[in-house]
């Protein structure tokens, strides 16, 4: 039986997280081993044969997989979650690279310097509302499906339910235009799998604190 | 016979550069509509033609693409740049979002302030000689291969060339502790469809000068 994947980061969401979520949604089990000090991160990049020297890096089947995008890549495909077609793979493709914008800019604003915070939140705030969400609100109203695209789970469903958490962690009332991504949150997390990713005791980490970042940053050194 | 694709971005290099690359590299005629005032921006927007209100986007076989990766991954799918399986695929696609990494800071570039465009040339020297080239320098000696992945040419070739051109262009002798990569550049260079991109009159975009950051500031700023 092939070993669980080990996914090597820093114990808070950062760039592993969505890729736990997909793992998780997608019923695989897999195991973490938490890079706690910068020592941890230098036996990381000296130990095997990571690619470039970074994070995150997850071991599956029997390679070393580092950058977010290659490793969820591989993981969707893995598990039928990225689109039975060229043409699905290309809408699934732009929908989570909107996905991942937003979730960039949520990602860098604990670092962002004190000035600016305020700024950038306006700017998540506006994106999200006036440009992000409408679009997805429009697919789901454009078909009436239960599903972003081709009538079933996606690795775009699961990675924009994800955003959801995020916006409304920022501010609930983003979200009160939109039915149908409300809706969607509701039925993705209520999949099994997902329900059980996000209970107490699941794999999901939880919003990064001042601890978290301060360790994040001795480690990764930005 | 269908329609050529269709390129809409200003007239530069910037984040469009890429897909123009792949696009010749497959030998695809593609036709280009290049956005210079904020009133043609609108358009596109107001008339639902950017499903995040951002260029990049390209029409291609009915569809309007948008984002980077998306374009970059339906062309390489559709013409046979990603590996002929999973494995070779991922391999692509960690050697293209190594790449795109670098290529970032090119694009950036030229919107810093006139006092950091120095020291980011520096810095972008780094990045290459100590983390990006010498990944890519192994991988060609232990193969000993002309192409990066499975003995024929992918995204990961032509992304990486378009890099180390572009590197060049600001550090000419970027290349020197690389001889491998010097063969590289000189044999994918020479590839027809790409040797015809890289002739004068192609659609291949110059180094970008103040006319195009100007047009960019003027067509995005608010």
């Amino acid at each position: 039986m092939a070993a669980k994947p080990m996914l090597h980061y820093f114990s808070g969401r950062g760039r592993m997280e969505p890729i736990r979520w997909l793992l998780a949604a997608a019923g695989v089990e897999f195991e973490e081993t938490f890079i706690d000090t910068p020592e941890d991160f230098e036996k990381l990049r000296n130990d095997g044969s990571l690619m470039f020297p970074q994070v995150p890096v997850v071991e599956i089947d029997g390679m070393e997989l580092v950058q977010s995008r290659p490793i969820l890549n591989y993981n969707a495909a893995k598990h039928n979650l990225s689109g039975r077609d060229t043409k699905e793979r290309a809408l699934i493709d732009m929908y989570i690279e909107g996905v991942a914008d937003v979730n960039e800019m949520i990602l860098l604003l604990p670092i962002s310097p004190p000035a600016e915070k305020d700024a950038k939140i306006t700017l998540i705030k506006d994106r999200t509302a006036n440009h992000y969400l409408p679009a997805f609100e429009k697919v789901l109203k454009s078909h009436g499906q239960d599903y972003l695209v081709g009538n079933r789970l996606s690795r775009a469903d699961i990675q924009l339910v994800e955003l959801i958490y995020y916006v409304e962690e920022i501010d609930p009332s983003l979200l009160t235009n939109f039915p149908l991504l409300k809706a969607l949150k509701a039925r993705i997390s209520n999949l099994p799998t997902v329900k059980k990713f996000l209970q107490p005791g699941g794999a999901r980490k939880p919003p990064v604190d001042e601890k978290i970042l301060e360790k994040a940053r001795k480690i990764l050194k930005f | 016979m269908a329609a050529k694709p269709k390129l809409h971005y200003p007239n530069g290099r910037g984040r469009m550069e890429s897909v123009r690359w792949v696009l010749a590299a497959a030998g695809v005629e593609f036709d280009e509509e290049f956005l210079e005032t904020k009133d043609q921006l609108q358009k596109l927007q107001d008339g639902n033609h950017l499903l995040f209100q951002q260029v990049p986007m390209v029409e291609i076989d009915g569809m309007k693409l948008v984002q980077t990766r998306s374009i970059l991954h339906y062309i390489a799918d559709k013409h046979h740049l990603f590996g002929k399986d999973l494995k070779e695929r991922t391999l692509i696609d960690m050697y293209v979002e190594g790449t795109l990494d670098l290529l970032e800071l090119i694009i950036m570039h030229p919107f810093l302030k006139p006092d950091d465009q120095q020291k980011e040339v520096v810095n972008m020297a780094q990045k290459a000689i100590i983390r990006y080239f010498p990944v890519f320098e192994k991988v060609l000696r232990d193969h000993g291969q002309r192409f990066l992945v499975g003995n024929q040419l992918s995204l990961a070739d032509i992304i990486l060339l378009q890099t180390i051109l572009a590197l060049e262009e600001k550090i000419p002798n970027i290349l020197s502790a690389f001889p491998h990569l010097q063969e590289f550049t000189v044999k994918i260079s020479n590839i027809p469809t790409i040797k015809k991109f890289l002739e004068p009159g192609s659609k291949k975009k110059p180094p970008p000068d103040d006319i195009y950051v100007r047009t960019v500031y003027n067509l995005f700023m608010p």
